[in-house]
C-alpha cells in the first residue's frame, strides 16, 4: 500500500464524502444495491433497488492542491429497470439492480452493463458539449419552417452547450434467465460476456441480444434433488476461456470453455474440508460462497462466505492460501443470525489495484481490510459520526465477550440492520466506495 | 475444542430461537460417548427444526424469494432429520405424535420426511428417509403442483410404508401447527420475542412487511392449491387471507397459549411458541404414549377451533 507519514507504512484512511441522505427513514427504493468503479476509477457507478443507475465523476485534480484527489460528483442518473409482472407465473419481477459492470473504454462514449434478476441491458453513456445551430428548414425550437420563406442558405454550425450526459440504453439481453440473475462479468476478449443464475451460467456476445449459449447447466432433472446454486461467477481477467463459478456448498469450480461447449465439468475444483472440530448445523449456510473475484493478476481468486475471505491460489485446489476471519465473534451467534435471516446476507469482497490489500464488509456499518502482505488488518466503520473532511478514521475493536476495554464495542450491540454488503476499490488508487444502507462513503488514504 | 468423536454441538448454546427453559444444561453439551444426547441438545435441535420448517414454509411470503436461501434451509433439514433418524430420535417422536390421530386433512407437508425411500431397506437401522426435497422452487418459486410418485395422497404412501405406517398422521401432526396461516407467524414471534435480542424484531418486522406485501401472493397460492416447496401441500384448503382474518389472529393471541397449554396437556410458562409446543412434546418422548389419549381429546379441540377459525 502507498505508505504514509508513519513509519509503519500503515495506510491511514480518511472521510471525503459521503452521498445519499441523513433521513433515519430510508425508502426502499434508496438502497443501494451494487458500487462499482470503472476502469480508470473516474468513474463511479451505484445501482439502487428503484432500479436507478447514478453515476459519478472524478473531478480533475487542483492544480492548487496537488495529491488531494478529486471529488466525486454525479455524472450522471438514468432508470435502468422497472419493475415487471410476468402475468405466465404471476410474479413480480424486481427493478433493483443486481449488478453493473463496466466495458473497457474504447471511445469518449463510456458502457456498461446493467442488471436486474431477469434482464441485462448495455447503456451507453455519452456527453453532449456541442449542438448543431443555423438549420435552413428549422427553426432553433426544432418547428419546421415554411419552405418558402426561405430565401438564403447557411451551414449549420456547431456551437457549445452545457455539457449534457446522455444515458441511452444500446441492448436488452432478455428472457435468457428462469432463475435469478446473481452475476455479470465481462470477458477480456471484448466481444463476449456471460451472465449467471442460481442455476445456470449463460454466454452473450455483445452484438447480439436476442440468443446466448448456455455453458453451465446444474439443474436437476428432478427439481427434488436440488442441494446447491449457483452463487457467483467471474471471467479470468486475463484468459478469456477461463472462468469461475461459486455454489452454496463452498465450492468453486473453474472452467475452460474450449474444453466443450458445456461446461459442466470443471476443470478444477477449488474446496477446502470441513474443520471437523467446527461443525454444527450450520457449517454448510456459512460456507455458502456469496462472492467471488478474481485477483488484478489473474493468479488469485478470493471468496467471501459468511464468516470469512479466502485467497485461493489457482494452481492449488485443496485449500485456500489465506483465510481471513472477518467477524469471527459471531461464530456463537449463528442461531440467532439463522432466525433473524442475517445468516443468508451476501457480502461482496474486493481487490485494491495492486492485489496486496482485500476490503470487505461487515455489520454495524463496519468493514474490514486485510493487508496480505503485511498481515495486518483493521475495522473501520462508516457513520455520520465521522464525517468531518479528511478526518482519519479511527481504527474499531469488537469485544467478543467478557470485559470490555473502553473504546471496544461489545459484540451484542452491534446492529444487524446496518450492514455494508457492497464495497469497490478504485483500480489504481488508494479510493474506496463503501455503501451502507443507503448512503456511499467516499474514503481515500491520507496525503501529506 | 471436543474430543474426536463427539457429537456435534451447538453453535449458538446461549440464545436460542426455541425459548428453552432449560438453558442451563447447554453447559453438558457433553465429552460423552458418541451416541448419547443431551436433552439441551436435543431440544435445540428440535426448535432449530421447527424453525426452518417455518421458514421453508413462509418462503413464498418473503419480498425477495430466493431459492439459495430455500435449498440451503432445505440442506438443513435434511441433516437434522438425517441425524434424528440416526439417534432414532426421529422414531420416538413421530410414534409418539402417531398416538394422536389427526385427520389427513390437516397440513400434511413433512410426511415427505419420514418417508422411506424404500420399505424394504427402511426395516434396517439408519436408514434416512427420503430427503427434504425442493421441489417447487423453480419457475419463480410458484411451484408447479407437486407430483412424486404415489405420494400425493399420503393414505397412499401409508400403505406402502409398512415398517413405518404410523408416522403418517404423526407427521402431518408434527406440521399441524404450521398449518394455521401467515398471521400465525406473527402471533408466534410476538410471543417468542420477549426475552430475545433485538434480532428477533428484526426476523419479526420482515415477515410482517412479508405478509402484507404478499398477502395477494399467498391467496392466488392457497386458491390453487399450490406449493411454494413440494412438500408443503397444504390440503385443507386454506381460506384466502385477507386483512380480517389478521384481526382475527390477534384475537386469538392470548388463547393462543392456553391452545398450548391444553394440546401439551400441562401448564407450562406462559410465553410458549410453536418450538415450545413441540418441544415438549419431544421431551416428553415415550412418556407421551401414556398422555396420548388426553392429546386425542385436546386435539379434538383443535379441530373446533381450527373450524371456527376457518369459517367453514
Amino acid at each position: 500500500m502507498a505508505g504514509s507519514s508513519d513509519g509503519n507504512d500503515e495506510v491511514q484512511w480518511c472521510f471525503s464524502q459521503v452521498k445519499g441522505t441523513i433521513d433515519d427513514d430510508i425508502a426502499e427504493a434508496d438502497i443501494i444495491s451494487t458500487v462499482e468503479f470503472n476502469h480508470s476509477g473516474e468513474l463511479l457507478a451505484t445501482g439502487d433497488k428503484g432500479g436507478r443507475v447514478v453515476i459519478f465523476q472524478q473531478k480533475p485534480e487542483s492544480k492548487n492542491l496537488p495529491q488531494r484527489r478529486g471529488e466525486y460528483n454525479v455524472y450522471s442518473t438514468f432508470q435502468s429497470h422497472e419493475p415487471e409482472f410476468d402475468y405466465l407465473k404471476s410474479l413480480e419481477i424486481e427493478e433493483k439492480i443486481n449488478k453493473i459492470r463496466w466495458l473497457p473504454q474504447k471511445n469518449a462514449a463510456h458502457f456498461l452493463l446493467s442488471t436486474n434478476d431477469k434482464t441485462i441491458k448495455l447503456w451507453k453513456i455519452s456527453e453532449r458539449d456541442k449542438r448543431p445551430e443555423g438549420y435552413n428548414l428549422k427553426e432553433e425550437d426544432g418547428r419546421y419552417r415554411n419552405a418558402s420563406s426561405v430565401t438564403s442558405l447557411r451551414v449549420p454550425v456547431f456551437k457549445p452547450m452545457d455539457l449534457m450526459v446522455e444515458a441511452s440504453p444500446r441492448r436488452v439481453f432478455a428472457n435468457a434467465h428462469t432463475y435469478h440473475i446473481n452475476s455479470i462479468s465481462v470477458n477480456s476478449d471484448c466481444e463476449t460476456y456471460l451472465s449467471a443464475d442460481d442455476l445456470r451460467v449463460n454466454l452473450w456476445h455483445w452484438e447480439i441480444n436476442d440468443r446466448s449459449f448456455n455453458i453451465v447447466d446444474i439443474k436437476p432433472d428432478n427439481m427434488e434433488d436440488l442441494t446447491e446454486v449457483i452463487t457467483a461467477a467471474e471471467f479470468h481477467p486475463n484468459q478469456c476461456n477461463t472462468f469461475v463459478y461459486s455454489s452454496s456448498k463452498g465450492t468453486i469450480r473453474m472452467c475452460d470453455m474450449r474444453t466443450s461447449a458445456l461446461c459442466d465439468n470443471h476443470a478444477k475444483l477449488f474446496e477446502e474440508p470441513e474443520d471437523p472440530n467446527n461443525r454444527s448445523f450450520f457449517s454448510e449456510i456459512i460456507s455458502s460462497i456469496s462472492d467471488v473475484k478474481f485477483s488484478h493478476s489473474g493468479r488469485y481468486i478470493m471468496t467471501r462466505d459468511y464468516l470469512s475471505v479466502k485467497i485461493w491460489d489457482l494452481n492449488m485446489e485443496s485449500r485456500p492460501v489465506e483465510t481471513y476471519q472477518v467477524h469471527d465473534y459471531f461464530r456463537s451467534k449463528l442461531c440467532s443470525l439463522y432466525e433473524n435471516d442475517c445468516i443468508f446476507d451476501k457480502f461482496e469482497c474486493c481487490w485494491n489495484g495492486n492485489d496486496s490489500v482485500v476490503m470487505t464488509g461487515s455489520y454495524n456499518n463496519f468493514f474490514r481490510m486485510f493487508d496480505r502482505g503485511y498481515r495486518q488488518d483493521v475495522i473501520l466503520e462508516a457513520s455520520r459520526d465521522n464525517c468531518k473532511p479528511r478526518s482519519v478514521l479511527k481504527p474499531r475493536k469488537v469485544s467478543s465477550g467478557g470485559k470490555r476495554k473502553k473504546d471496544e464495542i461489545s459484540v451484542d450491540s452491534l446492529d444487524f440492520n446496518k450492514k455494508i454488503l457492497h464495497t469497490a476499490w478504485h483500480p489504481l488508487d488508494n479510493i474506496i466506495a463503501v455503501a451502507t444502507t443507503n448512503n456511499l462513503y467516499i474514503f481515500q488514504d491520507k496525503v501529506n | 475444542m471436543f474430543p474426536k468423536g463427539t457429537k456435534r454441538k451447538f453453535s449458538d448454546s446461549g440464545e436460542e430461537a426455541g425459548s428453552n427453559g432449560d438453558q442451563g444444561q447447554a453447559a453438558s453439551t457433553s465429552v460423552a460417548a458418541p451416541r448419547t444426547l443431551t436433552s439441551s441438545y436435543s431440544l435445540q435441535r428440535q426448535s432449530l427444526l421447527d424453525m426452518s420448517l417455518i421458514k421453508l414454509q413462509l418462503c413464498h411470503m418473503l419480498v425477495e424469494p430466493n431459492l439459495c436461501r430455500s435449498v440451503l434451509i432445505a440442506n438443513t433439514v435434511r441433516q437434522i432429520q438425517e441425524e434424528m433418524t440416526q439417534d432414532g430420535t426421529w422414531q420416538i417422536m413421530t410414534q409418539a405424535l402417531a398416538a394422536a390421530q389427526c385427520p389427513s386433512d390437516r397440513l400434511v407437508a413433512t410426511e415427505v420426511l419420514c418417508r422411506q425411500t424404500d420399505p424394504a431397506t427402511a426395516a434396517q437401522a439408519g436408514q434416512s428417509p427420503k430427503p427434504f426435497s425442493v421441489v417447487g422452487l423453480e419457475e419463480g418459486y410458484h411451484s408447479e403442483e407437486v407430483v412424486m410418485e404415489g405420494e400425493v395422497e399420503t393414505e397412499v404412501t401409508m400403505s406402502t410404508l409398512s415398517p413405518v405406517s404410523q408416522q403418517m398422521p404423526s407427521a402431518s401432526y408434527l406440521a399441524g401447527p404450521f398449518g394455521m396461516g401467515p398471521c400465525w407467524e406473527e402471533e408466534d414471534e410476538d410471543g417468542d420475542g420477549e426475552d430475545e435480542d433485538d434480532d428477533e424484531e428484526d426476523s419479526e418486522e420482515c415477515v410482517s412487511e412479508g405478509e402484507e406485501g404478499d398477502r395477494d401472493h399467498l391467496r392466488a397460492d392457497s386458491r390453487t392449491g399450490e406449493q411454494v416447496f413440494g412438500t408443503f401441500e397444504i390440503k385443507h384448503p386454506v381460506p384466502p387471507a385477507d386483512p380480517a382474518l389478521e384481526e382475527l389472529f390477534s384475537d386469538v393471541d392470548p388463547s393462543y397459549y392456553d391452545l398450548d397449554t391444553v394440546l401439551t396437556g400441562m401448564q407450562s410458562s406462559p410465553k410458549m411458541g410453536p418450538y415450545d409446543l413441540l418441544e415438549s412434546l419431544s421431551s416428553h418422548g415415550p412418556t407421551t404414549l401414556s398422555s396420548s389419549s388426553t392429546c386425542r381429546s385436546d386435539l379434538n379441540e383443535l379441530d373446533h377451533i381450527m373450524e371456527i377459525i376457518v369459517g367453514s
